[in-house]
């Protein structure tokens, strides 16, 4: 049996076993961490093979007719994908306050989010891939109903509206994978929902290329609402800004890439033309320029910790968006590198906001300051997760990024700027944005005096070992990004020799 | 070389992993390491130092450090490049950063952030040895960002202070909007290059390639790429538009800004444009902006200084001012490649002057530091006076400093400054002429200046009860005053510069109107602030109306400031309300009320009327059995 089946029982056992009543301490974070070892022994026991491998295979068969099977293995992404998945879900099992009220609840949501989402990452099924997500939906918004902060009218409000954005969207991406399957169902056989042979079928006999652009629209609406996709993110920033915070975290940073990996799997390999149609490409140039400069703005505005983040996870999104447009291998993987490194350092980020507002609370700019002179811990911690977020080389999200700016140049030999180029360029201002409202948190939370009296102290030891898992994940995946892309992307072919040395005439 | 002395290819990796491991283990182990951090800190520059020296002394060569990004379409690997520009360059760091760090041993000796002061010293050594030893752009960029991170966390050192936590956040704002230049230069670059941003491969395709191709066919994106390029030196090195934080950055410790906003980080910009020299001679257009830019930078600068009180602040502007030097040369050798200059020879007059002005400038601010120390924390040059008599090795170096600022015949400033001067008179058309006399000016204003801040601060009478109680500065803060005094009389000689590789311009037929436009410079200059100022208790220019606007720097800040709150913070207001009412309203709620008025109509039809029902149902069958029969068998799929 592939043991990516215990990894996707063991969140569901844990989830079980606490609604059960097992003491939190023990069937809670525990579990996840077992979690992250199996998927290290993994990705150990994988070794270093091609990217496209597909290993650890299994399958177990659900439906006799029509067949369904629950089939499991991992190649390259979907191992980075999962990883990102155990470590963002032992850490935000982590940092949940076992004395609050409801603290049971959020753990066994944090289980299941981690099981739907793991779940749709393995597995190897284009049906079972969307009833995963779903599996994990449905319990953060319910959560976000019942256990969100502010007034209950508010939050039921905000997890209403989420919940209308994402059923809706669910629906759009159901349409769009059935007609993808039934399109490449050769006539007469029973419907293939194999992602192998689907991605066989698809090179063997490609789809037209409009039908492919109109199938990849109806994905990338799908797809984009669940990823905050530009006009359709207005239910992402109070979503997170209202869930608990273990949901904010494996929701914005993992769940969310869900629609990401959605597009990766399925864009490339089946609808390898969809986006060389100009006008899809037009399309979502500027639905993702609407993400990046548009939410840009309104993350400047934002005057609050929480709500700041919230609409920078949406903004972020608009440079997936740019890899998947820019299309080409070197920004496809830039793509998966910045989802994963984007996933950690929002973790991060949530996770301490929570923090901080359960110490403080209020996460207002005008209230507070010069915290950074008592908790000189969180400072630090707060500076990795903001500056990586920002895109600072040395931290993880730089890598990503860069690959994807240069996927969008990667046309050797043109002379004039296309389209993606000049969104590119246009995208590059974010990240000057992103430094601007980032740069202000900073000033306006941590240096300076404190206007109101306000302190934070650092956590003991014990609590920040999530914190500092993170964070040394964004810079071990910063400054070696050699390590992950191994995963994910193909050794060069031509190296240039190692410690070479060109002698001139001195 | 002896046999067991490094080999040449493990020196640039030393010089990288020696100030990052002292940065990590202090960032790491502060609490644990307490006061060894400090010792870890100035020993891993003290061998630092003694790397730059063997690696005078080394070949060229590449070698590579990590791999960083490498798959099929994309190498962004971090390689060191060592000729002579680096070789003089990482001499000019690492002697400058030990001397630093000796004086910050002294500076900051009651700090109570002591250990994070040096964790971040150490991580600004690593980050400009990065720059330094790039051998692709990929590089230069990562490091170009890091270098702006240790600034950030250098000027905002003390950060409890509004202002200095304002200053650093301006300070990599600003930073990043060159850097977004930056970016777009080496994505265009890798683009036109078929993905390669080594510096050997541009120049090679430069040469014959197709880069060679795209400058003669396709200026435009050339323009781009150059203008890109220089927009990260303009963020770096504080030209203007983009000046305004390098004034603000002198609210961080003195020490540093001797190290990082006078001698090293601010003059990365000046090193990368002369990297890059190639890119820019390729694109004439962008010479021209290049060259005029820094022109108008090092006037603009020189008129501000002569307005000011502040000891660091005078300093800062004159910073700016002799940067705008040297990319006003770094422009005009480009613009006038064709015509005599030899691109293989390693003289530049730009990458003289930054070497020469290094290490008096950086002297100047660590005077200015002794200076500041000594009278407690005093800035107001107006609240010095007659500390000639109570710091006499700060006294006999800072005057050593103004003389070479303002170019007296056989100092360094004077060698490096005609050498700039001369291209500027040499160089041709019509739109760089003007270019020649507005150095000339910026020549006698700094003259005037210098002269001016010298004679309030250290000659007449004491002005202030700090300023009559001052004492000469430990040793350990004057060692280092002594030794850059040093190193500012030998550099100019053509051996030193030869051996530390300072990158000197081959002597041209010297001519007679520079030498006489640049000796009335000083003269004049000199002379106008001795008589100004020699006896003055206040400024004698104060209160003219032209004087407020120097005073105000332009009133760039307000500006700016304006700018940013009108257009910035409107537009995000405007915006952030259009996102809740129209995107949502459009995607959301419009959709919602529409569904909602069909749900009504169609509540007008489910009236229990039996007949409309069969109506319906009837209706329906109809279009079932059409469908069935007469379109399903035409499309099987």
């Amino acid at each position: 049996m592939s043991p990516l089946f215990i990894a996707l029982l063991l969140p569901v056992v844990a989830a079980v076993a606490l609604s059960r009543g097992a003491p939190l301490k023990l069937a809670s974070t525990p579990v996840a961490l077992a979690n992250v070892l199996l998927i290290l022994g993994v990705m150990l026991s994988r070794g270093f093979v091609s990217p496209e491998v597909v290993s650890h295979v299994g399958s177990i068969a659900m439906l006799q007719s029509p067949a369904l099977n629950l089939s499991v293995g991992v190649d390259g992404l979907s191992l980075l994908m999962a990883l990102l998945t155990v470590v963002v879900s032992v850490c935000a099992c982590w940092q949940i306050d076992n004395k609050r009220e409801g603290a049971r609840a959020e753990h066994i949501v944090a289980h299941l989010i981690s099981a739907g989402a793991l779940g749709a990452f393995v597995c190897r099924d284009l049906l079972m891939l969307y009833a995963f997500h779903e599996l994990a939906l449905i319990p953060t918004l319910l959560i976000i109903a019942l256990q969100g902060r502010g007034e209950s009218a508010n939050r039921l409000r905000v997890a209403w509206k989420a919940t209308v954005y994402l059923g809706v969207g669910s629906l759009i991406l159901l349409a769009g994978l059935c007609w993808l399957m039934v399109s490449l169902t050769p006539e007469g056989a029973a419907l293939v929902t194999d992602l192998d042979s689907l991605l066989k079928l698809a090179k063997e006999h490609p789809l037209p290329a409009l039908k492919q652009a109109q199938i990849g629209l109806v994905l990338l609406v799908g797809f984009g609402t669940l990823v905050s996709l530009f006009p359709f993110h207005t239910w992402a920033a109070p979503a997170y800004a209202t869930a608990p915070v273990s949901t904010a975290m494996l929701h914005s940073g993992v769940l969310k890439k869900f629609g990401i990996y959605g597009l990766l799997r399925v864009l490339p390999g089946m609808l390898p033309l969809a986006l060389s149609q100009a006008w899809l490409q037009e399309a979502l140039c500027w639905a993702l320029l609407g993400n990046i400069l548009w939410v840009g703005w309104v993350c400047i505005h934002q005057r609050n910790l929480d709500e700041m983040l919230a609409h920078s996870s949406v903004m972020h999104m608009g440079y997936l968006f740019l890899g998947l447009a820019a299309g080409g291998a070197v920004a496809l993987e830039g793509v998966a590198l910045l989802a994963f490194a984007h996933g950690i350092s929002i973790a991060l980020l949530f996770a301490l906001a929570g923090r901080m507002r359960a110490q403080l609370g209020t996460l207002e700019f005008r209230r507070l300051g010069g915290l950074g002179s008592h908790s000189p811990a969180l400072y630090v911690l707060f500076c990795f997760g903001m500056f990586a977020s920002i895109g600072l080389p040395g931290l993880a999200n730089f890598a990503g990024e860069l690959m994807i700016f240069v996927g969008c140049f990667g046309h050797p030999g043109a002379t004039a700027l296309g389209m993606v180029q000049w969104t590119a360029i246009a995208a590059l201002w974010g990240v000057v944005m992103s430094a601007v409202y980032g740069l202000r948190a900073l000033r306006a939370l941590f240096q300076g005096t404190s206007g109101s009296g306000l302190f934070l102290s650092d956590p003991p030891l014990a609590q920040r070992g999530g914190l500092v898992l993170l964070a040394s994940l964004l810079l071990v995946a910063g400054t070696c990004p050699w390590l992950p892309l191994r995963l994910i992307a193909p050794a060069p072919k031509d190296k240039p020799a190692a410690g070479a040395v060109a002698p001139k005439a001195h | 070389m002896p046999a067991d002395s490094p080999s040449p290819s493990s020196l640039p990796s030393l010089l990288l992993l020696l100030p990052l491991f002292s940065a990590l283990s202090i960032l790491l182990f502060k609490r644990l390491l307490k006061g060894a951090s400090v010792a870890i800190s100035v020993g891993s520059s003290a061998v630092c130092f003694v790397l730059a020296l063997l690696m005078l002394g080394s070949s060229d060569s590449v070698t590579l450090i990590a791999p960083f990004i490498q798959v099929p379409g994309l190498t962004a690997a971090l390689e060191a490049l060592v000729d002579s520009q680096s070789r003089g360059m990482i001499f000019i760091v690492q002697s400058i950063g030990l001397l630093v760090h000796l004086f910050s041993l002294g500076y900051m000796k009651d700090d109570e952030a002591r250990e994070r002061f040096f964790g971040a010293l150490s991580l600004f050594m690593f980050s400009m040895n990065g720059i330094v030893l790039a051998a692709n752009l990929f590089m230069a960029f990562i490091f170009w960002e890091l270098v702006g991170l240790s600034s950030f966390l250098l000027i905002g050192h003390w950060f409890e202070k509004p202002s200095a936590a304002e200053a650093a956040k301006k300070a990599f704002l600003t930073n990043r909007i060159g850097d977004f230049g930056f970016m777009i230069g080496i994505l265009c670059l890798f683009m036109a290059n078929h993905g390669d941003v080594s510096f050997s491969g541009l120049k090679e395709s430069l040469a014959s390639g197709p880069l060679h191709e795209t400058a003669r066919l396709h200026s435009g994106l050339m323009f781009l790429a150059a203008m890109g390029v220089f927009m990260g030196a303009v963020g770096k090195s504080a030209q203007f538009p983009l000046h305004v934080w390098l004034p603000d950055a002198m609210e961080g410790p003195t020490p540093v800004s001797a190290l990082i906003h006078a001698a090293t980080m601010v003059a990365a910009g000046v090193y990368m444009l002369v990297r890059c020299s190639f890119v820019i001679e390729a694109s004439p257009s962008a010479a021209l902006w290049i060259a005029w830019t820094g022109g108008i930078t090092a006037l603009m600068a020189a008129l501000i200084a002569v307005r000011q009180d502040d000891i660091k602040r005078v300093l800062a502007y004159s910073t700016l001012s002799q940067l705008g030097y040297m990319v006003m040369a770094v422009g005009l050798v480009a613009s006038q490649a064709g015509a005599q200059h030899d691109s293989a020879s390693p003289g530049h007059p730009a990458m003289f002057h930054l070497y020469t002005h290094a290490f008096f400038k950086a002297m100047l601010f660590l005077g200015s530091g002794a200076v500041i120390y000594a009278c407690h924390h005093e800035q107001n040059i107006w609240k010095m006076g007659g500390l000639r008599r109570h710091m006499p090795v700060t006294f006999a170096t800072f005057a050593l400093g103004t003389l070479a600022l303002a170019g007296l015949p056989l100092t360094s400033g004077f060698f490096s400054k005609e050498a700039i001067l001369g291209v500027a008179y040499e160089v041709k058309g019509p739109w760089l002429a003007p270019l020649f006399w507005i150095a000339v000016l910026t020549a006698t204003l700094t003259a005037f200046y210098m002269t001016r801040m010298f004679c309030v601060a250290f000659l007449g009478k004491s002005r202030s009860e700090h300023a009559s109680h001052a004492t000469e500065v430990p040793a350990v803060m004057a060692l280092p005053l002594v030794v850059l005094a040093l190193l500012t009389l030998l550099s100019p000689w053509d051996w030193a510069a030869r051996l530390l590789s300072a990158m000197k311009p081959d002597h041209a037929a010297p001519h007679l109107t520079v030498l006489s436009a640049s000796l009335l410079a000083l003269g004049v200059g000199v002379g106008g602030g001795w008589r100004l100022y020699r006896n003055a208790e206040s400024d004698p220019l104060a209160g003219r109306p032209w004087s407020r606007w120097l005073e105000n720097k332009f009133y760039f800040d307000e500006l700016y400031q304006g700018i940013v709150h009108l257009v910035q913070d409107g537009m995000a207001w405007l915006i952030s309300g259009l996102d809740r009412g129209l995107i949502d309203g459009l995607v959301a709620r419009l959709p919602a009320s529409i569904a909602g008025r069909f749900g009504q109509r169609l509540r007008a039809l489910t009236g229990g009327q039996l007949q409309a029902y069969g109506f319906f149902l009837g209706l329906g069958l109809i279009w079932l059995i059409y469908e069935l029969v007469m379109v399903l068998p035409l499309n099987p799929r």
